[in-house]
């Protein structure tokens, strides 16, 4: 029996995916889309109330990944034997149609201009000397200018609430001094500011920095996107990060894409559907299909494809390509090999502060993208030079509404109660009358440092499972404690009474146990050298031109920004690049 | 599997009604105080747990979370009825962790590595604190006096005392973690009786709509909480 055909097969339904699929029904291809998790849809995991019990969403982790079937192994040094992530706890990846996109926040950036090309820029100003041994800092191979229609597109379809700064040469507003111009403003207004927000903003601005509103792909107003898809105005009922937003405000490729992709006759999705790998033909530089398994019935079936676009969540995106032959692995000994190489995260600590008793803060108002921020200690926008470090943190309050059980067990610690009376009166206390200013970080990427097939634990199929080999570094971790002590004199002018400044701490190693941030990248990079990045400069695959490898995988560094809105302009560009040139006479769109 | 809720009978009736105004006008306490004054005399019957390891988790949980001047204790609360039905779930059985061997123990900050699921933890950190309180204090731990309970849930967390297969750390975190959830989550599951854990912090619940006080300058909030079922403060 011949295998079904397809013009393209694509391997998750996230964003990355849901946008790809997009494009290319667009062009006329036949798509199949992949996702190993559940059908998802707004009116039933979005339907309020159920939509918006805490237990059941973010505590029972109700949207996400269930390890039971599939995880990763993580170490923090390569003398270690690493073990497995069996409870879900440091970093939370989706499934199931939407994917991340579907229980993430909404912070919607763009990425910062000298981002994209970090190596030549440090080089620039402080020489090629400045960068630590052992660290791989890269350009992207792709610069801001070349994307801004892409970052410009994403907003129209995610309805993007901000504030801009320069539009088409001109200063139209309060925006983001630091950020590039931009070709339109946000299709929406930026969302309020909250009472937290607000007094971030008066202190910050005070001390001459430059607070801008958040960017979020929460709906500031009633929106209809590109695709026709709509959006209601967000509510701040605070159920964005971990939950469906129940109002249709928070952008998702359930309600921003799929809603119109489903009406394509050229269009198919299959939930419960595990990718096994991909199959190669016997030269392992063409892909011929994929392999996936009906988790339902536990059968396997093999899809005949003419192109292969993993968009699957970043790590997994990593372990196809491994167990499906794609390229060559990292090996760090003997520095060679490309997937599994810069495998970074991000710096994350939070900062609280308290208030007079006076003064209440209502956590639990809020929405995943509102919030103001200061790009002065991001990216290359301060003097490093003293400094002695590379990367930089955005600073923020990003109030998205604190719901009373993660309040409850993340109270106390630190020398202070965990339970008990005195831990009930400064948990009381913190709800009412705190906030929390987070440094929101880069993490440079090392040779040390990434991830390949770990040699014991497998997965429900069989397969290897991932290993992460992970810890902070100590020019990440000055970074990060450079600008938190730059937060203690904008939390004094806010009127704290009391802060608990957060940082990292020299030798210290990640911890998996704690939340921190789910903005996992790199692994399977982008570059302008086959033998420094899995993929060129398009997202496609150096060795296996017949696949594109889209997600935040593609990042050489993990940047201050959140990354989503980085991944859905790549995912555009990419496409772009595929309708226009590469559908015409496929092959290496650059030359190895 | 999602985790199943406990009183289908209460969440289709309130589901049929939720989209009517006259739902939200009607639904006055009641009905609801009515449901509690039921369930006070007719006390809630363990389904996991024995005689004992309920008395235990009752006590130990109260500690943890006690009465006191800023309001109820998870006693009152029912957090001890919430963790007995959790433990019905798939979550207690292990079910969304990665549970495939082989298990090696490590250093702490990578993670669990214990064999055991939630219910398991709770089987054996129960008998193993009734051993221990036993030797040391001559009774069970419900029996003493809080000092002595104060001082050995200290321990556990502390990480000297050994409960057989299982260390009385991650008994202690497994019990905090599931009180704290208990006195907070929607009382649908059985605990966070009449909002009262709510209450306390100020949560309005299920109201889930704040466009008019997204910044009142520093204002508390003015309303009660509700619960996803209609119940109100």
């Amino acid at each position: 029996m011949g295998r079904t055909h397809v013009d393209a097969v694509i391997v998750g339904a996230g964003w990355a995916s849901s946008i790809m699929a997009k494009e290319l029904t667009e062009a006329g291809l036949s798509v199949i889309m992949l996702e190993r998790g559940p059908e998802r849809t707004t009116p039933v995991e979005g339907a309020y109330p159920e939509s918006i019990d805490e237990l059941r969403g973010a505590v029972r982790k109700r949207l996400f990944q269930n390890l039971s079937q599939s995880t990763v192994t993580i170490r923090n040094t390569m003398d270690q034997t690493a073990l497995p992530y069996r409870q879900l706890a440091a970093f939370l990846p989706g499934e199931g149609v939407g994917g991340a996109g579907l229980h993430w926040s909404g912070v919607h950036f763009r990425v910062a201009p000298e981002d994209l090309r970090l190596r030549s820029s440090v080089i620039e100003r402080y020489g090629a000397k400045f960068i630590p041994e052992g660290m791989n800092l890269q350009d992207y191979g792709v610069t801001y200018e070349e994307l801004e229609p892409f970052f410009d597109k994403a907003e129209k379809v995610f309805g993007t609430s901000g504030e801009a700064y320069k539009v088409q040469g001109k200063i139209i507003g309060n925006g983001n001094v630091f950020s590039p111009d931009r070709s339109d403003n946000f299709p929406l207004p930026a969302l309020k500011d909250t009472f937290s927000a607000s007094i971030f903003r008066d202190a910050a601005k005070n001390a001459g920095y430059h607070p801008y509103a958040l960017p979020a792909a929460n709906a500031s107003r009633q929106y209809t996107n590109t695709y026709g898809c709509q959006m209601g105005p967000c509510n701040f009922c605070g159920y964005c990060s971990g939950y469906d937003c129940y109002l249709y405000s928070k952008a998702s490729p359930n309600v921003n894409i799929l809603p119109a992709l489903r009406q394509d006759p050229g269009f198919t999705l299959i939930p419960n559907a595990h990718v096994l790998r991909v199959d190669l033909d016997h030269t392992k530089t063409k892909a011929t299909g994929v392999t996936y398994l009906d988790t339902k019935t536990r059968k396997e079936t093999s899809l005949s494809a003419d192109l292969v676009v993993l968009g699957a969540f970043q790590f997994n995106n990593v372990h196809l390509m491994l167990v499906s032959g794609i390229g060559k692995p990292y090996d760090p000994v003997s520095n060679t090999g490309t997937v599994g190489r810069n495998f970074v995260y991000q710096t994350i600590t939070s900062s609280r502060v308290w208030l007079p008793s006076s003064t209440y803060t209502n956590q639990f108002v809020g929405a995943g993208g509102a919030g103001v921020a200061i790009d002065d200690f991001n990216s290359m926008n301060f003097d490093h030079g003293p400094l002695g470090f590379v990367g930089g943190s955005p600073v923020w309050v990003n109030q998205a509404g604190v719901k009373p059980i993660a309040a409850a067990i993340g109270a106390g610690g630190g020398g202070t109660p965990r339970w008990g009376s005195a831990y009930k009166n400064a948990l009381i206390n913190t709800y009412k009358h705190s906030l929390v200013i987070d440094a929101h970080g880069s993490n440079m990427a090392y040779r040390d440092v990434y991830l390949d097939l770990d040699p014991t634990w497998k997965d429900v199929y069989g397969q290897p499972l991932l290993r992460m080999t992970f810890t902070w570094k100590d020019n990440d971790i000055r970074m990060n404690q450079y600008v938190v002590s730059r937060i203690e004199p904008i939390a004094r002018a806010m009127g704290a009474t009391k802060m608990n400044l957060v940082h990292l701490n020299a030798g210290q190693p990640f911890d998996t146990r704690n939340y921190q941030t789910t903005h996992l990248g790199g692994g399977a990079i982008m570059g302008d050298n086959p033998q420094t990045s899995a993929l060129n400069r398009y997202l496609q695959s150096w060795d296996v031109s017949n696949v594109f490898v889209i997600g935040s995988n593609a990042f050489p560094q993990g940047m201050g920004y959140n990354p989503t809105g980085m991944v859905a302009a790549l995912a555009y560009w990419a496409a772009h690049h595929i309708r226009t040139t590469y559908l015409k006479s496929p092959g290496p769109l650059v030359k190895a | 599997m999602e985790p199943t809720l406990n009183r289908p009978l209460r969440r289709s009736f309130v589901k049929g009604l939720l989209g009517t105004t006259s739902f939200w006008m009607a639904s006055g306490n009641a009905s609801w105080t009515a449901a509690l004054a039921a369930e006070a005399a007719h006390p809630y019957q363990p389904t996991f747990f024995d005689t004992m390891e309920y008395r235990f988790v009752e006590a130990a949980s109260e500690r943890l979370f006690p009465a006191d001047d800023n309001g109820p204790g998870a006693k009152a609360l029912g957090a001890a009825e919430f963790i007995d039905r959790q433990m019905q779930t798939p979550y207690a059985r292990g079910e969304n962790w990665y549970m495939s061997g082989p298990f090696q123990q490590g250093p702490a900050n990578l993670g669990y590595q214990l064999p055991f699921a939630p219910r398991d933890l709770y089987r054996k950190g129960i008998a193993g604190v009734e051993h221990y309180t036993r030797q040391h204090y001559g009774k069970g731990f419900a029996d003493l006096p809080a000092v002595q309970q104060d001082e050995i849930l200290t321990a556990l967390e502390g990480g000297s005392v050994q409960l057989g297969e299982v260390p009385g750390r991650v008994f202690f975190e497994q019990l905090r973690t599931n009180t704290l959830e208990g006195t907070f989550a929607d009382p649908l599951y059985g605990g966070n009786r009449g909002l009262g854990g709510w209450i306390m912090l100020g949560f309005p619940g299920a109201k889930a709509d704040f466009m008019d006080w997204v910044n009142q300058e520093g204002a508390p909030y003015p309303l009660a909480p509700v619960s996803i079922a209609g119940e109100t403060a």
